[in-house]
């Protein structure tokens, strides 16, 4: 399954290596977060990093995204290597992020948090942003259209001029998502897209992953700890523990490994 | 009855996207323009102009400038009377090195220069967040005042240490100097205000108050959406303090005339500033101008009402100021602590739904 372009069983056909890791190695001080772990993310999938509570799937996201720099291995990024980058010039590669703990711009309206999402797409400077006109209202015009368009598909209409602030968690959650996809990002990174939400706003979201892979074929990696929405929405599936990669491949073929099943369930020691 | 948005419906992203979005607003906008420039000057006498009307539009500059910073970036500042300070040398160096360039340029230009060193001190905001900030900012502020009294040059040596605005005018009335009619100078206060006012509320909804809002409300995020830290907070110290110095130049030309900067520069009006937009609203353009209204007016009604109502001796009824002043400034704080914006925008939210709430 490795290293080849693939159709999945619903019939999307998987494309070329986006971003690859190569043997990645991060250390904090003395503790190894991540200890030389490889692995590719094609175009168009859905691949999801799950393992147990600390394992190092955060800090394999913020490596992704340049908060972190790993002490060894490799970076590359449509098919080229990237040196240590700050992560707003990251961004502007078209890599985007929500987080665990939701962080989105509080005191601002939806609208603006989305809008936000746009800034690497503006271009207009200091003096025409003063007068506003020509090219900066321009521009606000134009990416308030596609801003509505991620709106709409978010079904978020309602609330668009509502400081997040007062908004409920699982709203707040898919405001972060327009976010991020207002970047119209090549790789879309979701640190637990659903941790905390009940059932219904865990199938709202699968739902809306779905629907932006299907869509806009967007590359997604995703964390998550329910495994059921895990086997269910992703093509592939990296198995990560005490910081190393312990399986990856198709969810029934994690879900038959046995090294797996010990990290999950524990294994005997005798 | 008349304050209503049911009716008023946006057919497009740019009237959706104007200042002010509710037909009532805009008319009280243009209303409150046609006076200020229309009514107001012919209405004018020498104290009222003084003594109120052109501190509190000098201030008002003042305090949209710091709340860009603090406010909107996120990034306290103590430092607004040392800038201040750069805005009232710049514009005296200007005015007595290049005589014949016109006044309203020298003032732009000091803002300018303002900008520049604002820039320079805001290089620690990069590294140091909130309290330590502030602290650094601090730092400008007694630097800046002591440089402007130690070093000659600034006030090109003069015996007494002090800078004086000489005679300049515009459109030949005088602004500046002893002879300028209060009418002049308000008005040219007021071109300021209302030129500054506009570009403050232009930059703050658009893309760069997007990114100062930004970082100051969750900055790890904002870098994430590819928010250049460097660019945004510095860019927010050099506009904070180009607005700072256009007020302080405008203070020091047309408000004071004479000036001896530790006098009339010193921590008192850094912490003067700052309590502008906390009284007013963090984050707000109509919060810097109700700060400064409150701050400038309180002092000048409760003087008239414990001199000049009450009979009070002037030495008491000016402690007395003190002690009220503090008072309310706390009162605010608890009752309200996001300023009389907040305020503002119940009264509206309320009055949207006004006679019948249900």
């Amino acid at each position: 399954m490795d290293g080849a372009a693939y159709v999945t069983p619903d019939g999307r056909s998987i494309g070329d290596v986006v971003m690859e890791m190569r043997n990645i190695t991060l250390r904090f001080g003395g503790v190894t977060a991540i200890r030389d772990i490889s692995f590719d993310i094609r175009e168009g999938e859905i691949r999801a990093i799950i393992g147990p509570n600390g394992a190092g799937k955060s800090s394999m996201l913020n490596v992704i995204n340049g908060f972190y720099h790993p002490q060894e291995g490799e970076v590359w990024f449509r098919g080229a290597k990237r040196g240590p980058m700050k992560p707003h010039a990251i961004a502007r590669q078209g890599i985007a992020r929500t987080f665990q703990n939701i962080a989105l711009f509080s005191g601002m309206s939806t609208l603006d948090n989305i809008m936000t999402g746009r800034f690497t797409k503006m271009k207009s400077g200091l003096l025409a942003q003063a007068i506003w006109k020509g090219r900066a209202e321009r521009e606000e015009v134009e990416n308030r259209e596609i801003v509505e368009k991620v709106i709409d598909f978010l079904e978020i209409q309602a609330i668009r001029k509502t400081p997040v602030g007062r908004l409920p968690y699982g709203l707040q959650k898919r405001v972060e998502l327009g976010r991020a996809l207002a970047a119209e990002p090549k790789l879309l990174l979701l640190d637990e897209p659903m941790a905390g939400m009940n059932v219904e706003e865990k199938e709202d979201m699968s739902r809306f992953i779905l629907d932006v892979n299907d869509e806009f074929g967007t590359t997604i990696a995703l964390i998550e700890h329910d495994m059921g929405v895990v086997m269910d929405i992703s093509d592939r599936v990296v198995v990560m523990d005490y910081g190393a990669k312990i399986g990856d491949g198709t969810p029934d073929e994690v879900r038959n490994s046995q090294a797996v099943i010990d990290a999950y369930l524990g294994v005997a020691h005798d | 009855m008349f304050y209503r948005e049911a009716g008023d419906f946006k057919t497009s992203y740019v009237a959706d996207n104007q200042t002010f979005p509710i037909a009532f607003d805009r008319y009280r906008y243009y209303v409150v323009l046609a006076v200020a420039i229309g009514v107001v000057p012919f209405m004018l006498n020498e104290y009222f102009a003084s003594a109120v009307l052109i501190p509190f539009l000098i201030w008002s500059i003042i305090a949209i400038g710091l709340n860009i910073l603090t406010g909107y970036c996120g990034q306290v500042s103590l430092g607004t009377g040392g800038f201040m300070a750069v805005g009232a040398y710049a514009s005296y160096k200007l005015m007595t090195a290049f005589p014949d360039l016109n006044i309203f340029f020298v003032i732009l230009a000091s803002g300018g220069v303002t900008a520049g060193v604002g820039l320079l001190f805001g290089l620690p905001s990069l590294r140091i967040k909130g309290f330590y900030l502030a602290v650094a900012t601090l730092a400008a502020q007694f630097f800046l005042v002591w440089l402007f009294n130690r070093v000659g040059w600034f006030y090109n040596y003069s015996a007494s240490g002090q800078i004086n605005a000489p005679e300049r005018s515009v459109f030949g009335f005088n602004v500046t100097g002893a002879l300028a009619a209060p009418e002049a100078k308000y008005l040219f206060c007021l071109a300021f205000v209302i030129l500054l006012g506009i570009v403050a509320r232009n930059l703050t909804r658009g893309k760069l108050g997007r990114s100062w809002m930004a970082i100051r409300d969750m900055d790890i995020a904002a870098e994430i959406i590819g928010v250049d830290p460097l660019k945004a907070k510095l860019s927010a110290f050099a506009i904070s303090s180009f607005f700072v110095g256009v007020g302080g130049a405008l203070f020091f030309a047309v408000y004071l005339g004479a000036v001896e900067v530790g006098e009339a520069f010193g921590i008192n009006k850094s912490f003067l500033a700052l309590f502008m937009i906390i009284i007013g609203g963090l984050g707000s353009i109509f919060g810097s101008f109700a700060g400064a209204a409150f701050i400038v007016l309180m002092p000048v009604l409760l003087k008239n009402v414990m001199v000049g109502g009450l009979g009070w001796p002037t030495d008491i009824a000016a402690h007395f100021e003190f002690v009220i002043l503090g008072g309310l400034i706390i009162f605010f704080l608890i009752v309200e602590p996001h300023g009389l914006a907040a305020l503002w925008r119940l009264a509206k939210e309320k009055l949207r739904l006004w006679p019948f709430p249900h």
